[in-house]
């Protein structure tokens, strides 16, 4: 091998020479049932007990839905439908109906969804409704371990979609990102729009 | 019939109630093994394992015993059913015959009445049968291999052939040694042949027999290093793809119980069975003596079989024709030639523990191997430079 001349930029490698031990094999043997001897008797375990141990969602994570209430607890939705056109897995359903005007507790609402339906079956978690809410009344919690017994279970109207609002607020799962309780401009009625803007960053974390 | 019944009564309860207890045990303990392999494969891999089911998992095994019974006869339409059916049984039957001959505990050799921790003692072809009968089991796998009608199980099935057959050989050579000097096929007098001190132990004086013995029994078991006959990432499943539900515990029971089976045999034929310096020896037939015996092959046993589920998780799996060399290049020639040393110490009348000296045996094989390697890889490198070389030349 040395009488070949080699050249410089070419990197030369040769197959190690193989010693008697390596001929063995029981050496090598022998090593691999220490290594997993001592695997064995270390008594760590590096892997997470799952339901004992939760593992830590970053705010950001897309999970369930849920639909936000606003300062007087009402839905925030204002049915704008912008939604159920952003989402590609057609999972949203809205049907809208103007506020009750005679109410005195919807008087500055103009329109509010009579059902909103999202089957968590289809939807893809892939946020696009969050991003088109104008008014941040949808948001993606971080609940990751839902689970149902039955198709019909995972379908969820209004009421469920609130009720993960007020869990996850009670809970501290919030999500917080969005100016949750304040209405933004677009629920606002003719009367309310003439007022002053909300401060920037007011309800923020709230 | 009464008569005789009441007159062979007192011969007759010991055989009962010792097929009673393999019956009993073997199964359970095909359960509990998976539970112990699958808890040691986790703490290998630094997992923790089942744990679930009952304190620490141990109800797991009972629970996968539930679940699998339950489980839904799925019969696929293209296999030929009376085979896909009798394969399973084949497989557990010759696996769990083999332990008719074998000692499951003390075994005094004077063979009196009542109860002894085998079936059949006293049996004077005891080894030689238990080669035979395992041997067959061969055919549960080769049976459902080809009943599945399905190129996978039947690659496993031939592959399963090949290894049987060869692997049949060391292991025959391999306790020829402790056989010709004991000077019996009995099980229990080659033990009792072990009973002085530890030296007398066969492991002490022909490690070399039991190295062939293991390597080949391991492959009689189609465990890893050797599952190739079952290799889950070139077979699928082997010759066990087409099978579920209770069929396929059949199998898996069949393979639990030649495990027990080896790790009986590694431990009769070569750790001294029931024999531990320093206590009594049981065969006197006290109960303390053999309650003591009992646990000393049970602990011999048990160690034996962690260490063959241990060595699943330390060994890669082998190529087929690595395989078949280590057999063909490697054990039988070694075995023969450890047979000639017998022959010699038994004919010349030397001292047994001379035998000793064939433990160099694998020594000078892999001295030999890794200069033919060496010479073969040095002969290649020149080649491969000389083709550079001139390739590099017409080139320019």
């Amino acid at each position: 091998m040395s009488n070949v001349k080699k050249e410089k930029t070419v990197k030369w490698g040769e197959e190690p020479k193989l010693s008697i031990l390596d001929a063995l094999y029981l050496p090598a043997i022998a090593s691999g049932v220490a290594t997993a001897i001592r695997h064995a008797v270390s008594g760590k375990a590096t892997t997470r007990q799952y339901p004992e141990v939760e593992p830590e969602i970053p705010p950001n994570y897309r999970g369930v839905h849920r639909l936000n209430r606003d300062e007087e607890g009402r839905v925030k939705c204002v049915a704008c439908y912008m939604c159920q056109t952003a989402c590609p897995a057609n999972c949203i359903e809205i049907i809208a109906a103007p506020a009750p005007k005679d109410d005195p507790h919807w008087k500055d609402r103009d329109k509010y969804p009579a059902t909103f339906t999202i089957d968590e079956l289809r939807c893809i978690y892939c946020g696009m409704c969050e991003e088109a809410c104008p008014v941040d009344a949808i948001e993606l919690t971080s609940i990751y371990d839902l689970t149902g017994l039955s198709r019909q279970e995972m379908i969820f109207d209004r009421e469920k979609l609130l009720s993960v609002f007020d869990e996850t607020v009670k809970s501290g799962k919030d999500p917080v990102r969005t100016h949750r309780g304040v209405l933004g401009p677009a629920s606002e009625t003719a009367a309310t729009a003439k007022q002053a803007p909300p401060p920037p960053g007011r309800g923020r974390r709230g | 019939m009464w008569v005789w019944l009441k007159e062979s009564w007192p011969i007759l309860w010991p055989t009962l109630a010792a097929i009673g207890v393999i019956l009993a045990v073997v199964p359970l303990l095909g359960l509990y093994m998976t539970f112990i392999e699958r808890k040691l494969a986790a703490y290998v891999q630094d997992r923790i394992g089942p744990n679930r089911v009952g304190p620490f998992g141990l109800l797991q095994a009972v629970a996968d015993g539930i679940k699998i019974f339950l489980k839904e006869q799925v019969i696929p339409d293209h296999v030929y059913t009376t085979l896909y059916f009798l394969a399973p049984a084949m497989s557990l039957m010759t696996a769990m015959f083999a332990l008719v001959v074998m000692p499951f505990g003390p075994v005094p050799t004077d063979y009196e009445g009542g109860f002894r921790f085998v079936v059949q003692p006293g049996n004077d072809i005891g080894i030689l049968f238990m080669m035979a009968i395992s041997s067959l089991s061969a055919y549960g796998i080769i049976v459902g291999g080809w009943a599945s009608n399905n190129k996978y199980s039947i690659y496993g099935a031939i592959r399963s052939c090949a290894q049987f057959i060869s692997y049949e050989i060391p292991l025959g050579l391999s306790i020829i040694g402790v056989i010709a000097i004991t000077g019996s096929l009995n099980i229990e007098k080659i033990v009792e042949a072990q009973s002085g001190s530890i030296l007398d132990w066969n492991v002490c004086w022909q490690p070399l027999a039991l190295l062939i013995f293991f390597t080949a029994a391991l492959a009689e078991t189609n465990r890893l290093p050797f599952d190739l006959p079952e290799c889950e990432q070139e077979l699928v499943g082997g010759f066990h793809t087409e099978y579920s539900g209770i069929k396929f515990v059949l199998f898996f029971l069949a393979e639990y119980t030649h495990i027990v089976t080896v790790s009986f045999l590694t431990a009769l034929l070569f750790f001294g069975g029931w024999h531990f310096p320093g206590l009594p020896n049981p065969t006197g037939g006290t109960t303390l003596g053999m309650i003591l015996g009992l646990a000393v092959l049970l602990f011999k046993v048990s160690m034996v079989v962690l260490f063959i589920i241990l060595l699943r998780w330390a060994l890669p799996r082998f190529r087929f024709d690595q395989l078949m060399g280590l057999a063909w290049k490697g054990l039988i020639p070694m075995g023969l030639v450890h047979l000639v040393g017998v022959a010699i110490v038994l004919s010349l009348g030397l001292p047994k523990h001379l035998l000793i000296l064939t433990a160099a045996l694998p020594i000078a094989a892999a001295y030999y191997s890794s200069v033919k390697f060496n010479a073969s890889m040095g002969r290649w490198n020149a080649l491969e430079s000389g083709v550079r070389k001139t390739s590099a030349v017409s080139y320019e």
